[in-house]
């Protein structure tokens, strides 16, 4: 460790503390805002921290309980949260596995074989990957509205059209899965090889087990990717209760239908099982963004 | 690995199966092709065409053995990115548009669905209870008069309850002296009955077909227009008219060609030239260079175009920017090894990435807002003021700019820890042993040093932010608008943002064509942005 200590240092480290405790609050101040805003009465209350006289009316709510009031009338919910919380966990689910699915047979090829046109492909699925699906959404719905003439279940309005969609978007993920397939010593398959196993063999019964820590990264980065997705799921989902979260969410704060409480209590319910994943998940997702791009 | 040992697709033993399969899939998308090239799909056969045929390729030749690894993936962005890329740059050149949507087949066969009240044709209309259920219908014209046999009736709500669908009926009429003598039956009867009145057609006996418009009245209704052959050729002025699209109107003898330059159906004079007004719908033409001419010469497009363009770019940059300064100052504070509780820091520090952006954008809007949001709130009690977050430009901006930077310094921070860790020790060590403060250190070694490995990512940040559309969509959508603009735009707007609006938001005049030429103009700046980005990678890994 360092050699040259100055005396400054006790100083250096409490000023650090205090700056950062400062940031902290920032960080946290919005966070806690919302909790409290979730136990407050009606959807314009202002005022304390802790408040005063505390409601689950909003939990019920968002829970999809209908409240009755004081005077005797009843609030239904006003959205399916837990609806958009399914649909979402749903698609981001079979899509982040389709998707590990699609992004590692392609990094296999590109990590361990040669052949014509590897680095030319590489190279336009990165450049492609940056152009935002949002500019070609009418194309997009064109597309759906097309396929949905043939197929119907992939159609606009299905959640299976919704997954296929999120199927376009591999290419970080493949090169992340190749980054770590080529730090895998590749005697291992070549000896399996010569023991007589074909490439999808050695591939399947050698590799594979291998790389499951960088497979969960891959799908956690996929889930988090789809359930926080906007556009594409705006665009291809018409029925309220086929909405994903991303989507839904937004309604509660139209000016006409401004539902600040029942938004905080859903946002908190919803929120927080996402948020957890990722922070648990995130020792071991920080090497895969390195190697990634960014969040989208 | 050699490619010695792979298999060739029509060996083994379940050769016939495989072939079986092939086949399959060759023939029905075969089918599918045919009916889309049948109904003017040429794009989606093509897709279909290049997708299919390149998928049977590589999955039966024995040389493209390592392309069966890649090809679901690649056909994946194919289908789902560079297509409606391409297919997006095409619209830019038409006219497609909310008011403008249909192929010219589909509009003229609306136009000669059109009908019109002939002349003399129209019945008084009287029901009469004949039996259980079942009506007669009477029909009065002067001193003609018509009557059915008792029919049968389905009621709405019936129509409703069975979900039935139903069928035009033609059911003949007889002529009369008097009408029947049993009571005639209230209107509120037709109206329960409409449905089905609506869907029959009563036939006189000099064959004219009268069909319902209107409650008591019964009319001879004839198409407006009926299609010419090719080559008409125009009395004044020995014109031939260019089929095959040539219309006349029944009613009034005028000619209607589609307008090819317009999209719209127009009349024409005896010379063959296009007078009178357009007749909605439109349909979709190939108009060139117009909508990327619109954005350059427009003033109600250019102008907010410009300005847009502008707040992207300051937007982007300053979101890098200030990302980057907090991500690297935090990064190298809590990666101190002096520091107690380096861990709990850190943790807290992801939480802004960790929550999903969907979800933390949404309630700074609650908390921003201008008269029950928090944080006027606080400003309030402390200094007196409350800003107008939500309809002030310079203060919307502000906020977007500060809740970007909320939601994105975590991943700056994330990125320099990891770089961090490669700078040697002993740099500082030197530094310090010549009397450098940890100030100095931090400008004169560290961020020079992470600098060159950041420069791709930091372009990569960059083009996310200038299409950062879900920010911008959830937080302001765009406002406060600009005025004097013709199509929805925001000073908040980024230049996605405003294109999706153009695309989806436009009341009823949604212009698809220029929202295409605009993002085709975006997609030129990305480009430039991924080959700069791929350029620095490559340049960083050789070096």
């Amino acid at each position: 460790m360092a050699m040259v200590q100055p005396k400054s240092l006790k100083y250096r480290k409490l000023a650090t503390h205090v700056v950062l405790c400062l940031f902290l609050c920032l960080i946290i101040f919005p966070l806690l805002m919302v909790i409290t805003i979730s136990f407050r009465t009606g959807n314009f209350a202002v005022g304390e921290l802790i408040p005063s006289n505390p409601t689950l009316d909003h939990w019920r709510l968002a829970l999809g309980i209908t409240v009755v009031n004081p005077d005797g009338s009843l609030t239904p919910p006003p959205f399916p949260v837990l609806t958009w919380l399914w649909n979402s966990i749903k698609v981001a689910g079979i899509s982040a596995l389709l998707i590990v699915a699609l992004s590692t047979t392609s990094a296999y090829a590109f990590a361990r074989m040669r052949f014509r046109g590897k680095a030319t492909i590489l190279n336009g699925m990165l450049i492609f990957q940056m152009f935002p699906s949002v500019l070609a959404l009418v194309a997009i719905y064109a597309l759906f509205n097309k396929i949905g003439e043939y197929i119907p279940w992939l159609g606009l309005n299905t959640h299976g059209g919704l997954i296929f969609a999120y199927l376009g978007g591999i290419a970080l993920h493949v090169w992340t899965i190749k980054g770590y397939f080529e730090t895998i010593d590749p005697a291992l398959e070549e000896s399996a090889a010569i023991d007589g196993a074909t490439p999808w063999q050695a591939f399947r019964l050698v590799l594979l087990p291998l790389s499951v820590p960088i497979l969960a990264v891959v799908f956690i980065l996929a889930f988090i990717g789809v359930i926080t997705e906007v556009p594409m799921a705006s665009v291809l989902m018409q029925d309220v209760d086929k909405l994903t979260l991303a989507v839904g969410a937004q309604q509660y704060l139209y000016p006409q239908n401004y539902l600040w409480g029942d938004f905080a209590a859903a946002a908190v319910l919803s929120g927080f099982p996402i948020t957890l994943v990722f922070l648990m998940a995130q020792r071991w997702l920080v090497g895969g963004l390195t190697a990634g791009g960014v969040k989208g | 690995m050699g490619l010695s040992a792979s298999p060739g697709f029509m060996q083994g033993k379940y050769a016939w199966l495989k072939l079986l399969l092939i086949t399959a899939i060759v023939l029905l998308n075969g089918y599918a092709i045919v009916l889309m090239y049948a109904g003017g799909e040429y794009a989606f056969a093509l897709l279909t065409l290049v997708v299919v045929s390149t998928g049977v390729y590589v999955f039966t030749t024995k040389k493209m053995y390592a392309h069966r690894y890649i090809f679901p993936g690649i056909a994946g962005m194919v289908v789902f990115i560079i297509f409606p890329l391409a297919y997006t740059i095409g619209i830019a050149f038409t006219n497609y548009s909310g008011t403008n949507l249909l192929s010219l087949e589909r509009v003229e066969q609306l136009h000669t669905q059109k009908t019109y009240m002939a002349k003399g044709g129209s019945f008084g209309f009287q029901l009469h209870q004949a039996a259980e259920g079942k009506y007669v219908l009477a029909l009065s014209q002067d001193d003609k008069l018509f009557v059915t046999r008792p029919v049968e009736v389905v009621s709405n709500a019936d129509v409703r309850a069975r979900k039935l669908t139903l069928e035009t009926k033609r059911i003949k009429l007889q002529a009369v002296d008097a009408l029947p003598t049993s009571e005639k039956a209230p209107i509120k009867e037709i109206i329960a009955h409409r449905q089905f009145f609506n869907n029959i057609v009563l036939v006189t006996p000099e064959a004219d077909e009268l069909v319902m418009n209107g409650l008591r009245k019964f009319s001879a209704m004839k198409p407006l227009y009926s299609r010419l052959a090719d080559g008409v050729v125009l009395k004044e002025s020995g014109a031939i008219l260019p089929g095959p699209s040539i219309l006349r109107n029944n009613q009034t003898g005028e000619l209607m060609l589609p307008n090819m330059e317009t999209g719209y159906f127009q009349y024409i004079d005896g010379d063959g030239e296009f007078v009178g007004s357009r007749l909605a719908p439109g349909f979709t033409v190939g108009v060139g260079w117009k909508n990327f001419e619109r954005v350059a010469t427009d003033k109600g497009i250019k102008e907010p175009f410009i300005e847009i363009f502008i707040w992207t770019v300051i937007f982007a940059g300053v979101s890098v920017a200030l990302t980057l300064a907090i991500g690297m100052v935090l990064a190298c504070l809590i990666q101190w090894e002096e520091l107690k509780g380096r861990a709990f820091y850190r943790v807290v520090l992801i939480l802004p990435y960790a929550i999903p952006a969907f979800i933390s954008i949404l309630v700074f809007k609650g908390l921003f807002n201008q008269n029950f949001g928090e944080i006027n709130g606080i400003l309030e009690s402390l200094f007196g003021v409350k800003p107008d977050w939500f309809t002030d430009p310079i203060m919307a901006k502000s906020m977007i700019l500060i809740v970007n930077t909320w939601l994105g310094y975590p991943y700056m921070m994330i990125l320099c820890l990891g770089m961090l860790k490669s700078i040697p020790e002993d740099l500082y060590e030197a530094s310090s042993m010549d009397g450098a403060g940890p100030i100095s250190n931090f400008f004169n070694i560290t961020v020079p040093l992470l600098m060159k490995p950041l420069t791709p990512l930091l372009v990569a940040s960059f083009a996310f932010n200038f299409n950062n559309f879900v920010l911008i969509q959830l937080l302001t959508n765009g406002g406060p608008d600009i005025i004097g603009a013709s199509t929805p735009a925001g000073t908040t707007d980024l230049l996605v943002s405003y294109t999706y609006r153009i695309a989806f938001q436009g009341d009823g005049g949604q212009d698809y064509g220029l929202a295409s030429a605009i993002a085709t103009l975006i997609f030129i700046v990305v480009g430039a942005l991924a080959l700069i980005n791929l350029k620095l990678t490559k340049a960083d890994k050789t070096a």
